[in-house]
């Protein structure tokens, strides 16, 4: 089986979001950046069908060289190649589209993606793969299993969960559940050092349409203070949902 | 052309995003000069979306899309788009909405925006203001395809009244036995208890809980409030409570008109899942507790003593208003 991990680029949980260039561009500055959250769960579960199933696995950038200690530490993880598409990811679509070239070209069996990306929070990458790729496709996927050429994945729904029974070749947009916080690993030195001696792939951007374009940024208004309610006086706080907050 | 909203059922019913959509959907028509056509599946009484502005639903009754598919509703859609020569799709920030609507924008080629906030500030260009980077801040997104997706987060923009008589048709979209290859083969799922996603309000517990066994204040809490209940990550992966209540930036996120949080320290990656819930209110005993910066409301105080207390308060507060 040949995996491909679609991996984005993303400002670190912790990170202050700020703008530049009279508020049409993120503020990198002093942002440390690192492997997609939900990305990583699903890099963690490609090393489980490495290890477990012999299957090799890819991962893949659409960026900048500036993402590649991103990708670097993928490897360093345990990803047999990697592979670098040169170009600025500008919108999801043009993202979905140069993705979609590396699968036909490299003849994946299964592509795991993330539910969504934690910066721009798009959601859309991976379903767009499928519609242009016309692959099988589960989202929000907290649990995946393959046998041959079944896969049962489990997706989240609201208000619970669905199993899915499909087959490969599959696209899945995964999320913390495709294995646990406690699964996550941290590179060791071996791996730092392997991660210098794999491949890593820079191909070129082929065409591509942008599709949307974020004009402009802004932060959100600036909280008022808390009212505070003392805990003798809870009707108080009762009364203050009813008749100002008009919430209850 | 028209403008089409995609509204969402469950078993026959319109579920409440589905007339917040609607109702953003007239929102543009009225912009752009047009009307609004909806597409359902199995609405049992289609013509309710006439008071919400729609003025024409086609009706999905086919037995094999009864229940959802991501990839046959989404080919439906976009069959539904080209029959009304649509430039416009509404979707809701539902799971199933998010699910095709990546589908949907590859088969159109169309830009899709997510969790916008607001009607279109111009439709010349098409731009719309949507929450980024995890609530912690704004874009202004224009879309330049010839069609466009726009994604309403959810209690953003809020239901209104528009009332006109909509005709309901059936429509029969063509779709082959072989985009069912994703298949369903169970659903787990709580019934009659209102869910994160769709809640007006949610109660949520943290750490400061200290264990599964105190949950029953968070959820007799929750009853009286006909709240969904849900908590932050370190308790799910505790396995105190299921990853699907699981809120924040790397869990589900929480628009909520109000939200209540007990024991929850405020850890930025909380805060940037649930910041978008319009009322917030804190329990915590720690008053330098950074979730106090971002609430509307706090209680510097014991969860075991405030919640039992403020559950009573409210069921007599509800009893007279009831
Ligand atoms: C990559 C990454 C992603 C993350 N994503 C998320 C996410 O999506 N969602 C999320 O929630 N977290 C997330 N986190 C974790 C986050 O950083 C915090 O660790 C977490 O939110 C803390 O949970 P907590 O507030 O329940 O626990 P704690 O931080 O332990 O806080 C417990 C609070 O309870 C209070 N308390 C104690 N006893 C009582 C009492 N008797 N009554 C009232 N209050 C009491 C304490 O004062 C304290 O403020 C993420 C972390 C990382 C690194
Ligand atoms: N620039 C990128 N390079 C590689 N994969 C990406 C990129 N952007 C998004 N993805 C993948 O698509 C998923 C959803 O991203 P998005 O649609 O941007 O929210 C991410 O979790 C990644 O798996």
């Amino acid at each position: 089986m040949k995996i491909l991990v679609c991996i984005s680029n993303v400002p670190d949980t912790t990170s202050k979001i700020n703008f530049t260039d009279d508020d049409t561009k993120f503020d990198t500055n002093g942002v440390q950046f690192v492997i997609n959250p939900n990305d990583e769960f699903g890099l963690t579960r490609a090393m489980w069908f490495k290890e477990k199933q012999g299957a090799t696995v890819h991962v893949a950038t659409v960026g900048e060289a500036t993402t590649e200690p991103t990708i670097r530490k993928a490897l360093a993880i345990g990803a047999d190649e990697a592979i670098r598409v040169n170009a600025a990811p500008t919108d999801g679509y043009f993202v979905a589209q140069q993705l979609a070239e590396v699968i036909k070209s490299g003849g994946y069996d299964l592509i795991i993606a993330g539910r969504e990306s934690i910066d721009y929070n798009g959601g859309m990458v991976p379903g767009m793969i499928a519609a242009m790729l016309d692959m099988n496709f589960v989202n929000t996927c907290i649990s995946l299993e393959i046998e041959g050429e079944n896969a049962t994945a489990v997706r989240e729904i609201d208000g619970g969960k669905e199993k899915i029974a499909t087959s490969l070749p599959l696209i899945i947009g995964g999320q913390k559940g495709l294995v646990e916080e406690s699964d996550l690993r941290i590179p060791n030195m071996r791996g730092i050092m392997m991660a210098r001696q794999k491949k890593l792939n820079v191909v070129e951007a082929v065409g591509g349409t942008q599709a949307t374009k974020d004009v402009k940024f802004e932060r959100p208004a600036p909280k008022g203070a808390v009212k505070l309610v003392d805990s003798a006086n809870i009707d108080e706080l009762v009364n203050l949902l009813h008749n100002e907050a008009k919430v209850i | 052309m028209s403008v089409l909203v995609y509204t969402e059922t469950e078993k026959g019913k319109f579920k409440k995003n589905a007339f917040e959509v609607a109702s953003y959907a007239n929102a543009v028509a009225q912009q752009l000069g047009t009307t609004v056509t909806a597409i359902a599946f199995g609405a049992d009484n289609a013509e309710e979306l006439g008071t919400y502005g729609v003025s024409k639903v086609l009706n999905v009754a086919e037995a094999s899309l009864s229940d959802f598919n991501a990839r046959a509703f989404a080919l439906s859609i976009a069959q539904a788009v080209s029959s009304e020569e649509a430039k416009v799709v509404l979707l809701s920030s539902s799971t199933d909405s998010k699910f095709l609507a990546g589908i949907l924008a590859g088969k159109l080629s169309a830009g899709y925006a997510p969790n916008v906030v607001a009607a279109p500030e111009t439709t010349e260009p098409f731009i719309v203001k949507r929450t980024a980077f995890s609530n912690k801040g704004f874009a202004h997104t224009q879309i330049d395809t010839d069609i466009k997706i726009v994604g309403v987060s959810n209690n953003a923009f809020g239901v209104v009244e528009n009332p006109t008589s909509a005709d309901v048709a059936a429509f029969s979209p063509q779709i082959n036995e072989s985009d069912f290859s994703t298949k369903s083969v169970e659903v787990d799922k709580v019934v009659g208890k209102a869910t994160i996603a769709d809640a007006d309000i949610v109660v949520s517990g943290g750490r400061g809980l200290k264990g599964p066994e105190n949950w029953g204040l968070i959820e007799e809490l929750a009853e009286v409030l006909g709240a969904a209940t849900a908590c932050s990550k370190p308790v799910s992966d505790l396995g105190w409570r299921p990853h699907s209540e699981h809120v924040g930036q790397t869990g589900k996120p929480v628009a909520s008109n109000l939200y209540i949080a007990i024991g929850i320290s405020g850890a930025i990656q909380h805060l940037a899942g649930v910041s978008a819930s319009k009322v917030k209110v804190v329990i915590n005993t720690d008053p330098e507790a950074p979730f106090f910066k971002a609430a509307d409301y706090g209680i510097v105080g014991d969860a075991f003593e405030v919640v039992p207390e403020l559950t009573e308060k409210l069921k007599e507060f509800k009893a007279q208003n009831a």
